[in-house]
């Protein structure tokens, strides 16, 4: 494996999605994507006894699949790479319990998933796994109870908050070269910074998280010599509408193209406007379904050729919320792209 | 290295011309007609207490009994949560707010067990407002105390 500029690794031996599989909640189930989705819940308890178990259960079921579209056991992969937005990563740690895969925790708050294909991409490029599975999650009533308020509590949200998403996403990638593994090989990642432009206000994540998108979106570009209309799109993680028009106006007065019509919100796909979700869905599990789900998927009907795919996460915790710090913003990108 | 072509507060006159406000004039409006409704019941409630000859100390007692279990009651089969959404400080202000801060932890940490869970989380909300509301009515006593021979 080799590198380009700071950030980038370039993915010598372009490592293969084979399977892929999405699993959305009750109202992500009713939003524009609806049909994209492997899986719609009816109950987003899954029959558990807490939303934790529910979460923990959604990502053992959503591995358990892209498994079974690849026709391969728990035993045969070697490593399962994610995490969540729960304390201490349980959802993904207890799914990894139960599934019993050699587990790589990860943290990069709701661009996790990415951060994961980044990583599984680069060990399996560089010979180090034959495959790993990358998985990430995020269930809106676990999310409440951590970083806002109980569910039945009755407040308002702001115009800029976003929706906790109910859903998770799995990806399943294999070494170049092992049987039969379609079209899609992810080619190279970057890995972003930690970007804070004091952003204080907890509830816009969209603004906090859009500065660390366009730095990285910028050393990707840099990095590898390639300009936004080399991708047939760029799907940022969950920014939200309002996060994006401001990634637009960030690239616009740095002079980076980005052409609006190529680059879309996950966040801001994910719902429509009448679902009162205000700025757009979030959470782990919003970039992982939308990309596992919609995206993936267009690539493999061959609408799309290369994706660049970007995850944006906030940097925050309820105690650094509640000790007045601002909200850093940290992105990674990586792109799919159709091998032939 | 920095790409970025703002400074912080370049970036934070953007931000706040591409975020939408909040509807102010709506949210008063609301806020003000579910607040007056569940105010009109308090003073009928307190009416009709008089009326069973409750007296005047009992009667406002009463009446915060019944709306705190109202607002109980409403937590708990989930509508209360939908009205706050909708009128704000309107239903948050009331004694049924307090009742809705208090029961709502109570539902929602039942899964951590009686005593780390509902025990420790019951005033998470609701502390603040006994903690500072206990705290201004001793300190109004004490200036009570300390005036009442000039003022009365």
């Amino acid at each position: 494996m080799s590198r380009a500029g700071k950030q980038t690794f370039v993915y010598d031996r372009p490592p293969a999605i084979v399977a892929h599989a999405s699993i959305a909640g009750p109202k992500e189930g009713q939003g524009p994507l609806a049909e994209w989705f492997d899986v719609v819940l009816e109950d987003d308890l899954l029959g558990q006894k807490s939303w934790e178990l529910a979460e923990m259960e959604m990502v053992r079921r959503c591995v358990q699949r892209a498994l079974n579209d690849a026709h391969m056991g728990e035993d045969a992969v070697q490593a399962m790479l994610g995490g969540d937005l729960n304390n201490q990563i349980i959802a993904s740690s207890f799914a990894a319990r139960a599934l019993g895969i050699p587990f790589i925790g990860l943290y990069g708050a709701c661009s996790t998933f990415v951060q994961a294909l980044v990583l599984g991409s680069a060990l399996i490029s560089g010979g180090d796994l034959d495959n790993a599975v990358c998985a990430a999650s995020s269930h809106f009533c676990t999310a409440e109870r951590q970083f806002r308020f109980p569910l039945e509590l009755g407040s308002q949200r702001p115009p800029q908050a976003s929706w906790t998403a109910t859903a998770c996403g799995c990806a399943l990638l294999t070494a170049p070269g092992e049987g039969h593994s379609g079209p899609l090989r992810t080619t190279c990642g970057t890995v972003g910074r930690v970007i804070d432009l004091n952003i204080t206000d907890a509830n816009h994540m969209g603004a906090a998280m859009a500065p660390a998108v366009f730095d990285c979106i910028a050393a990707h570009l840099s990095d590898t010599g390639r300009g936004a209309g080399d991708y047939d799109l760029i799907a940022t993680g969950d920014l939200g509408w309002i996060g994006r028009n401001l990634l637009l106006e960030l690239a616009d007065a740095a002079g980076v193209a980005l052409p609006p019509d190529r680059l879309i919100d996950c966040g801001a796909s994910l719902f429509y406007q009448e679902q009162d979700a205000h700025a757009g869905g979030s959470g782990c599990g919003c970039v992982a379904s939308v990309s596992c789900g919609w995206l993936m998927k267009r690539l493999e009907q061959g609408e799309l050729r290369r994706l660049l795919l970007v995850g944006s996460g906030a940097m925050l915790s309820p105690t650094s919320s509640q000790q007045g710090q601002s909200v850093p913003g940290i992105a990674y990108a990586v792109a799919i792209e159709r091998e032939d | 290295m920095s790409r970025l072509p703002f400074t912080p507060d370049e970036y934070g006159e953007i931000v706040s011309k591409l975020t939408p406000p909040s509807r102010h004039l709506r949210g008063y409006l609301r806020a003000f007609w579910v607040g007056g409704v569940i105010c009109v019941l308090g003073q009928a409630l307190t009416l009709w207490a008089e009326t069973l000859s409750l007296g005047e100390t009992t009667a406002p007692m009463f009446t915060t009994s019944v709306l705190v279990f109202l607002g109980t009651t409403l937590t708990g089969i989930g509508v209360y949560d939908r009205i706050g959404k909708y009128a704000g400080a309107g239903s948050a202000i009331p004694v049924t707010g307090f009742a809705n801060s208090v029961a709502a932890p109570a539902i929602e940490f039942q899964r951590e067990g009686a005593i780390t869970g509902v025990g420790a989380r019951l005033f998470t909300l609701a502390g603040p407002v006994l903690a500072y509301g206990i705290a201004a009515s001793v300190l109004v006593g004490i200036v009570y105390w300390l005036i009442r021979g000039w003022v009365l």
